[in-house]
């Protein structure tokens, strides 16, 4: 994979339609014109994505618990501090708080820190200065002091880990002015908003998955290249349909693909739209699906009070798309209870590809 | 600068360690500065030490220019904090306002140990801070009355204030200690020698993100000086109240640490001066307890007199305020005189009343700021007022 990258990478910006040309191509069992596509895991993406920008930028670091030494709690930052050392790749003792607030000042002092939260559950102890001392920062000063660090880590459910590490902070993050928060789904997210990231001069907040980091994804060379970024803001249509719009983030926008799949049988097409972004919001992409579809369903593993799907039905009714709905739009959550640890009461926490189906057809009357 | 006097009777006393030749003059036609000395040495308070075999000297040398520059910022800093409770009280000061008076050798005693290059992080109450580091009193006092002119164009008010290598003005009680820290980080990360002054109160001494701190400090040995600013009161809780172990300057356990007096800016200067030279060696942290004295109650809010006496305050004032003590020292040992001194206060008065002025007839800033500076480096993009018809442009 390397080899094939390093060999014919070329410096394009990788843009929405192409991956999903590949993606297709390989479903209909046809390559193209691009041998060197390969598979490529999530936590390889996200692995090659720090690589590239600490090589590109000596002021960016990573800090973390057990991101050097142990080679990431998730194996994100494998390779990483053999390669570039203690200065740039720094483990640290467990001290949330301490540490993204060192994070936040080596930011506002012109360095370009990436803050990993093993979970993002801990970053509730550090939230203060992610939102007090970070977003909040560059507005406080009109323009004095911009805070250019990326907090990232595994967000949401896992497998079994009980409701203390199953929180979905989507909406919690995505409440705030001042940040932007990123959701990838695809390794060619993954990637490509990392680097986005980074290279933005203000905080994100990017929300990975763990349940996805080993999931294996087609990556164009284009994607591969050290340039290729995600724009962050913008969404992408990873499915083009006619009957339905089913908009979400993460780990969803697969089971919504799923779900497409089984549906497009009995003659329904579904857009599943990747938001990619949860702040700022790309809401004209979801209201021009809507306006060709008619129906909207959100889909997102986070708890349903004041959560993502409740912002896109509000903004839906608030514009031009909401007298193109035929149905009142729908949305699928989390349920609303701490995670529970069995795994029949955990698997009926979280929107299956089956509750996803049953959701379309309701709003379909079929 | 300095005017010619007519003075009738002058009479030169000689201080007790000043080298001054003993003059006494009956009759004076006029004075200059020729008559003054051009420096002297005087005796500092011997600092206690925590972790450290030897502390800062207990001499400190004082050039004439020092002593007046010294003089007037912190005669400054105290006529802006008084102006700054008249305009509070008039109510064209909203919200919170934390007032500095009593502990002006603090902040002038720090800046005249670092260098420009060197950064400084501190809490809320912050304006002599600002000023020193380098911020106009008429953009403090217009940020203050939340005009357009101030330091922040009205966005942040009294407690978010910045400016060139500081980084406010925090309000989050502790919240900057790990910041000051990663700005330290920073320092060391680039190579360019400079450390970072991260001050904090005798009340966020008990935060537990500054013992996270302290140990990720001393792990990496970043160039840190831990800076608490002791000044009896956390609010309206005594240090007594607060902390199991009111030894500031050892709160950092493995950290070396200093007590010293903070109404002594000589002591002040004298103590950051061996601290910074410790963390510029790669030595890791330091950390310095300036024991000082606040005034006014917390903030404007308090009126500061139902968990102290005005005794007390009143001690202070008349035997230790810090710029009573340098006037002192200054006409004792014939560095100026007190007409000389006089002509300063009168010139800082002005200073802070056109200030005022300024700061009371500066327009607000324009609505159409509001949507502003919420990203750096963006193109224009609306952000959502109060309703979905209301919109703002936001550009930085």
């Amino acid at each position: 994979m390397a080899a094939a990258a390093g060999a014919l990478r070329r410096l394009v910006r990788c843009g929405p339609q192409q991956g999903l040309g590949r993606l297709l191509q390989l479903r209909r069992g046809i390559h193209g014109t691009a041998p060197a596509a390969a598979q490529v895991t999530v936590r390889d993406a996200l692995n090659q994505a720090l690589d590239e920008e600490l090589e590109r930028d000596e002021t960016v670091f990573l800090l973390g618990e057990e991101v050097a030494q142990y080679d990431g709690a998730y194996k994100v930052s494998r390779g990483l501090w053999k390669k570039y050392g203690d200065k740039r790749i720094i483990d640290t003792p467990i001290s949330e708080m301490g540490f993204t607030g060192i994070a936040v000042g080596a930011a506002m002092a012109g360095l370009r820190p990436i803050c990993e939260f093993m979970t993002f559950n801990f970053s509730m102890q550090a939230i203060d200065q992610v939102i007090n001392s970070a977003a909040k920062t560059l507005y406080m000063s009109a323009g004095i002091v911009p805070v250019p660090v990326v907090f990232r880590g595994p967000n949401g459910a896992s497998a079994g880990v009980g409701a203390q590490h199953s929180q979905c902070f989507a909406a919690w993050y995505g409440h705030c002015p001042g940040l932007k928060v990123v959701s990838p789904w695809s390794s060619e997210d993954a990637k490509g908003l990392l680097k986005a990231s980074v290279r933005d001069d203000n905080p994100v907040v990017m929300l990975e998955n763990e349940l996805m980091y080993g999931v294996p994804f087609e990556m164009s060379e284009e994607a591969q290249s050290k340039d290729f970024l995600v724009p962050i803001g913008k969404a992408k249509i990873e499915r083009q349909g006619t009957h339905v719009t089913l908009v979400s983030h993460s780990r969803s926008v697969g089971h919504c693909l799923e779900a497409a799949a089984v549906l497009v049988k009995e003659g329904v097409e579904c857009e599943v739209v990747n938001l990619r972004t949860i702040r700022p919001m790309d809401v004209e992409s979801i209201e021009a699906s809507v306006v060709k579809t008619n129906h909207l369903i959100t889909v997102e593993g986070g708890w349903p009070q004041f959560g993502v799907g409740a912002e896109i039905c509000a903004r839906i009714m608030e514009g031009p798309a909401f007298n193109y709905l035929d149905a009142p739009a729908v949305r699928l959550t989390g349920a609303d209870v701490p995670m529970p640890y069995a795994k029949i009461l955990e698997d009926n926490c979280l929107p299956q590809v089956k509750d996803i189906i049953f959701a379309v057809k309701k709003i379909l009357n079929i | 600068m300095r005017k010619m006097l007519l003075a009738a009777l002058s009479r030169v006393l000689q201080g007790p360690a000043a080298a001054a030749r003993p003059v006494s003059r009956v009759v004076v036609a006029s004075r200059n500065y020729a008559d003054f000395t051009s420096e002297a040495t005087f005796d500092i308070k011997k600092c206690d030490l925590h972790l450290l075999e030897e502390g800062p000297p207990v001499t400190a040398v004082l050039t004439r220019e020092e002593g007046l520059r010294y003089y007037r910022t912190m005669h400054t800093i105290r006529r802006m904090e008084l102006k700054s409770d008249q305009l509070y009280k008039q109510k064209i000061i909203r919200g919170f306002c934390h007032l500095c008076d009593g502990q002006e050798a603090c902040c002038v005693g720090l800046q005249a140990a670092m260098k420009q290059t060197d950064h400084l992080i501190t809490a809320y109450r912050a304006h002599g801070y600002v000023h020193t580091r380098g911020t106009p009193v008429r953009e403090i006092l217009a940020e203050l009355t939340g005009r357009k002119g101030g330091c922040a164009k009205g966005k942040g008010g009294s407690m978010h204030m910045y400016g060139p290598n500081f980084y406010g003005g925090n309000g989050i009680v502790g919240a900057q200690v790990p910041l000051g820290a990663g700005i330290a980080l920073a320092c060391k990360y680039f190579g360019k020698d400079e450390i970072c002054l991260t001050l904090y109160g005798d009340g966020a001494a008990n935060q537990g993100q500054i013992f996270e701190t302290y140990n990720m400090a001393a792990l990496w040995k970043l160039p840190c000086i831990f800076i608490c600013e002791n000044n009896r009161y956390g609010m309206g809780t005594s240090v007594e109240r607060a902390a199991a172990s009111t030894d500031y300057y050892k709160r950092g356990d493995y950290i070396p640490g200093i007590r010293v007096d903070g109404m002594d800016i000589l002591c002040v200067r004298e103590a950051t001066k061996f601290a910074a030279e410790h963390c510029r060696s790669g030595k890791g942290p330091m950390l310095m307890e300036l024991q000082t004295y606040r005034y006014h109650g917390h903030s404007m809010s308090d009126p500061g007199i139902s968990y102290r006496t005005r005794e007390e305050i009143q001690e202070v004032r008349s035997k230790s305020d810090p710029i009573t003590l340098l006037k002192d020292r200054m006409v004792n040992s014939n560095l100026s005189s007190v007409e000389e001194l006089k002509e300063i206060d009168v010139e800082v008065r002005k200073e802070i009343e056109d200030a005022a002025q300024f700061a009371t007839t500066d327009p607000e800033p324009p609505l159409e700021d509001l949507g502003n500076h919420i990203y750096k480096n963006e193109p224009p993009f609306e952000v959502r007022g109060p309703s979905q018809w209301i919109k703002y442009k936001s550009v930085c």
